[in-house]
């Protein structure tokens, strides 16, 4: 008898790592992505039809793994992120000026990317073996954990996925509870050094004004945010062509593959960073409120999880996950429609890119593992 | 923080946080629903004009400029199509480097780079500016296969204007140079920016410029969709453009070149025109210019060579030269005194040689003097002595009275720009003329020479063409000009060109019989015998030898000074004598006498008109083409 697998045992089997709330919303993006695709960039269509179909697979390898067995690997994981991101500083390629790829054998890849899931792992980690007695050395010894790696990435250079990076482990801290008498003064600070920029923009983005911290051109998008038409022709461009057809598009969009600004080339990188401006033309304001219903359907679905998580370690991991793809859905939209500076963040699970949809769909694959490890504990 | 806390209190702050966080998501969320709707809703009506203008391109169609044609369909002017690489320096990023790129793929040499850097300081920073012109089939067919490594750069098919006659007609026709700062502030003045969108090129003298309204046409315009890279999608709506009107002369291609041909490279000028009409036949200033130098943008060693040159080829001499008459003056002369009772025909002096006024001897040609001259005589032999009397009797007053209608000292009016109005002396002009008041005043001696086409005197080619003509057509006067007809591009139908007279001179007809019946044989027995010798046709006729005075300034030149210094040579001649069909002017620099050089030049081009006969050894390229028809101008 054990040897007859019943067929629906088996699809039950297959199903059971699957939270079905978190799948049900991951499909409606990923069809979305398909669609925008179609419009953006058909010939690109076969290519993520296979991303999506290994992004998938891997979101159910890991839902399958348990959680506390997740948090087992975020030591290693770590270590090799950090020892490959050491190995692109020493021997990295280089592309479009920033050294970020690493050639291993056939393929190369991009470990600050590897790094987007090792860094909270490790962190709600550490946090999960000081559980019941963390204290402020606890916090000090996770930023400096959390420095390290920021620091490779920063000087790739790459400053969006350092901040990615760098966002995602002060998740796991925040939510390990790191004083709001800590937090609150920086929000503040943070609040009131944008205002600065807004503010004084004009004075700050004089040529010849040395900005210390940051380099040239990172001073120059943030310039351009602050006044796209400083550059029309250069970065410029982008955000004003972006605004463009989001606003154009309106209330109900010029319609699926009608949009102008699509179909004539002016959204610059349209089927990857900028795919949500395809999106807002084509089916207007009610496509763009549909999008943001999804994503805060799936980050409320993300923090019940946290919230019923059954160990520190998953729960902190957890919150952090959800709040990671938060950041890329408002980092990318912020930027597509001229609220924040161009940073190369793709839109969660609908950019085109195998990479960036897998993390994500590990990240998911996570989420639905902590789920159900909380479920068996339950039972 | 505390050191020690229970799992429910970690867990009950984890949830407390988990809020936080959920409730700042909603809110960032909430911001970016604000924006979409202040983009999407708020400000829609403004971004979708934006992406309208970012997707409609409305693009000129500058409009085929119209022909010019010699009076039996010759082609004068025409256009081409010719391919040009252009580059649109807005939308390449170094423009050297693309530049140097180019050169691989096709040749690009010194002259082309020089050109292109001259273009883009005058050209709009958007504008699309050449870098070669005139590809050949392959090299555009390389660059065409590389095209997609050079943004911004592409290959145009544009017209080009070709004068096939070359400097035959490069004072007539003028040329066409690309639209500089002044035409722009020209073509913004007359109300045309409009419609000379698209269009880069202008006629710039001679017909090209006058006629230009005409020629340019009406510029259409194409609505199309474009993508980010300009480049044209689909066409949305096309409004045509008008061609430009097509120009047929009163010159003849023929007469033109028999005429040059007789400068024989000499510095001079030709007026021939139909006294009749006004229409001139052949316009020649020698030495002339290859118009087609000039479409192009001109090389700088072209320029300086035209520049340059001590012959001044640029320069129009038929129409802004004024020169002397010399004694080409003195049947305009004759008229004056018997229109002015001042002469009867039979009325004689006696000649010894000189005339003296005011203490001042004036000299006749002819030492020891004509003898008897009557006012024929003083025609056909060119008596000066006669003339200064005449002048001293009429007074300057008179003569200028008299002269003024027949045009002298003021422009004809052709139809090409740059004329010169030259001087017809007087009193009233001197006083004008000169500041100091000791020159301002007019002495008798100085009308004296003007008696005998001297002096103050300066009339160009045209102008002495123009009077004769009046003289021969019995008083009527024609303003001389050389477009015929003009042609509607749409309807191929032609409008003449009225020739309506610009005056009628009350003169008597037996006082023209005398003068014209002296000229008449000025070509048989006197100054202008032998030029005309053996002609069968007859030919009234003048020469003329004017003073050279004004190069005493100039710089000397060893070998170039004796010949500079010669007195110009005058020669005006109508034919038939009965019935004229043409009358003409000519001049030759520093000629000499006007029977020497400038008749014989006559002689050839009436010969030609009249006969059909072409001056010994045939020109290289002369057609088989008969005589042009005499009249009907």
């Amino acid at each position: 008898m054990e040897w007859r697998i019943h067929p629906v045992a088996l699809i039950r089997g297959f199903l059971r790592p699957i939270d079905p709330p978190l799948f049900l919303l991951l499909s409606v993006l990923l069809a979305a992505s398909m669609m925008l695709m179609q419009s953006a960039s058909p010939e690109r269509m076969q290519a993520q039809l296979l991303n999506t179909g290994v992004a998938l697979a891997m979101m159910w390898i890991t839902a399958r793994i348990p959680a506390s067995r997740l948090l087992s690997m975020a030591l290693p994981l770590y270590l090799v992120g950090v020892l490959l991101l050491i190995g692109v500083a020493l021997f990295g390629e280089v592309s479009k000026g920033a050294q970020r790829w690493l050639h291993i054998g056939v393929t190369r890849i991009q470990p600050s990317e590897l790094m987007k899931i090792a860094m909270p792992l490790m962190l709600a980690w550490y946090f999960q073996q000081r559980e019941g007695a963390i204290g402020l050395r606890d916090f000090i010894v996770a930023a400096v954990l959390l420095a390290v790696p920021v620091g490779l990435i920063v000087t790739q250079p790459d400053l969006g996925t350092s901040l990615l990076v760098a966002a995602a482990g002060f998740y796991v801290i925040y939510f390990a509870g790191l004083s709001w008498r800590l937090l609150v003064p920086v929000f503040v600070l943070g609040v009131i050094g944008i205002g600065a920029i807004v503010i004084f923009g004009d004075t700050l983005c004089q040529p010849g004004m040395d900005w210390q911290i940051l380099r040239e051109y990172q001073k120059q998008r943030v310039c351009t945010l602050l006044d796209p038409t400083s550059d029309p022709l250069g970065r410029g461009f982008h955000i004003i062509q972006s605004t463009i057809a989001i606003g154009s598009g309106g209330l109900f969009g010029k319609g699926w593959l009608n949009g102008t600004q699509t179909h004539l080339s002016f959204i610059p990188e349209r089927h990857t960073d900028f795919i949500f401006a395809v999106l807002a033309e084509e089916f207007g304001l009610v496509g763009a409120l549909v999008l943001l219903v999804v994503l805060m359907l799936m980050i409320l679905r993300g923090l019940v999880i946290a919230a019923q998580a059954s160990t520190l370690g998953t729960r902190l991991l957890a919150g952090a996950i959800t709040m990671i793809f938060f950041t890329y859905a408002f980092v990318n939209m912020g930027m597509v429609s001229g609220i924040l500076p161009v940073v190369g963040v793709p839109l969660p699970f609908i950019s085109y890119g195998g990479t960036a949809l897998v993390t994500l769909c590990v990240g998911v694959g996570m989420l639905m593992s902590i789920h159900r490890e909380r479920q068996q504990s339950q039972t | 923080m505390t050191e020690f806390r229970s799992p429910d209190q970690e867990v009950g702050q984890l949830r407390q946080r988990v809020v936080v966080a959920g409730v700042f998501m909603f809110l960032c969320l909430c911001v970016l629903a604000g924006r979409f709707f202040y983009l999407q809703v708020m400000r829609f009506d403004y971004y979708h004009t934006r992406a309208e203008d970012n997707r409609i391109a409305v693009v000129p169609v500058p409009p085929n400029r119209g022909t010019i044609v010699d009076r039996k369909g010759e082609v004068l002017a025409r256009n081409f199509a010719a391919y040009t690489l252009e580059i649109n320096p807005s939308r390449v990023e170094d423009v050297d480097a693309t530049i140097d790129a180019l050169g691989q793929i096709v040749q690009i040499d010194d002259y082309d780079r020089r050109r292109f850097r001259k273009f883009r300081e005058t050209s709009k920073y958007f504008e699309s500016v050449p870098i070669r012109t005139r590809l050949t089939d392959v090299e555009v067919a390389r660059f065409v296969a590389r095209r997609y490594r050079f943004p911004g750069v592409d290959v145009r098919a544009r017209l080009f204007r070709e004068y096939p006659h070359g400097d035959l007609f490069g004072h007539v026709i003028g040329y066409m140079g690309r639209i500089n700062t002044r035409d722009e502030a020209r073509i913004e003045e007359a109300g045309e920016t409009a419609n000379y969108r698209g269009t880069d090129h202008i006629g710039k003298r001679g017909l090209e410029q006058s006629y230009e309204s005409l020629l340019h046409g009406h510029t259409g315009s194409e609505q199309v969709e474009v993508d980010v890279g300009g480049r044209a999608v689909r066409v949305l709506d096309r409004r045509t453009a008008l061609p430009g009107h097509s120009l047929i002369l009163t010159v003849d291609v023929d007469l033109q070149r028999v005429a040059t041909q007789a400068f024989a490279g000499r510095r001079g000028a030709l007026v021939a025109m139909n006294p009749k009409t006004g229409g001139v036949l052949a316009l020649v200033s020698s030495p002339s210019f290859d118009p087609n130098l000039f479409v192009d943008g001109i090389s700088v060693a072209d320029w300086r060579a035209l520049n340059d040159s001590p012959d001044h080829p640029l320069l129009n001499r038929a129409i802004y030269s004024a020169y002397p008459p010399g004694s080409t003056f003195k049947p305009f002369m004759g008229l004056a005194g018997l229109e002015l009772g001042k002469r009867t025909p039979e009325q004689s002096i006696v000649d010894p040689g000189y005339f003296v006024f005011g203490g001042h001897r004036f000299l006749d040609d002819k030492p020891g003097g004509h003898g008897v001259v009557d006012m024929h005589k003083s025609i056909v032999e060119s008596c000066n002595t006669y003339y200064y009397m005449l002048a001293n009797d009429l007074g300057i007053e008179a003569i200028a009275d008299f002269m003024a209608p027949f045009g002298f000292g003021q422009p004809t009016g052709i139809d090409i720009p740059g004329e010169a109005s030259g001087v017809l002396p007087s009193p009233a002009w001197k006083k004008a003329r000169f500041r100091k008041p000791g020159q301002q005043r007019w002495y008798g001696g100085e009308t004296i020479s003007v008696g005998i086409g001297q002096g103050y005197n300066a009339y160009t080619p045209i102008q002495l063409a123009t009077a004769l003509s009046t003289l021969v057509n019995n008083g009527v006067m024609f303003r001389p000009h050389l477009v015929q007809y003009i042609v509607d591009p749409v309807t191929g139908a032609r409008t003449q060109v009225a020739p309506d007279p610009v005056r009628r001179l009350p003169l008597k007809a037996e006082n023209l019989a005398v003068i014209r019946a002296a000229m008449v044989d000025v070509t048989r027995t006197g100054t202008g015998a032998r030029a005309f010798a053996g002609a069968p046709y007859a030919v009234g006729g003048k020469t003329g030898t004017a003073q050279v005075y004004s190069l005493r300034g100039s710089r000397y030149k060893e070998g170039d000074v004796a010949e500079r210094l010669r007195d110009h040579s005058w020669f005006i001649a109508y034919a038939p004598a009965e019935d004229p069909k043409i009358a003409m002017a000519v001049l030759v620099e520093n000629g000499g006498f006007g029977s020497r050089s400038a008749a014989p030049i006559a002689r050839q081009v009436l010969d030609y008109y009249l006969l059909g006969k072409r001056p010994e050894g045939p020109p290289p390229g002369a057609e088989d083409a008969g005589p042009g028809p005499a009249g009907g101008d």
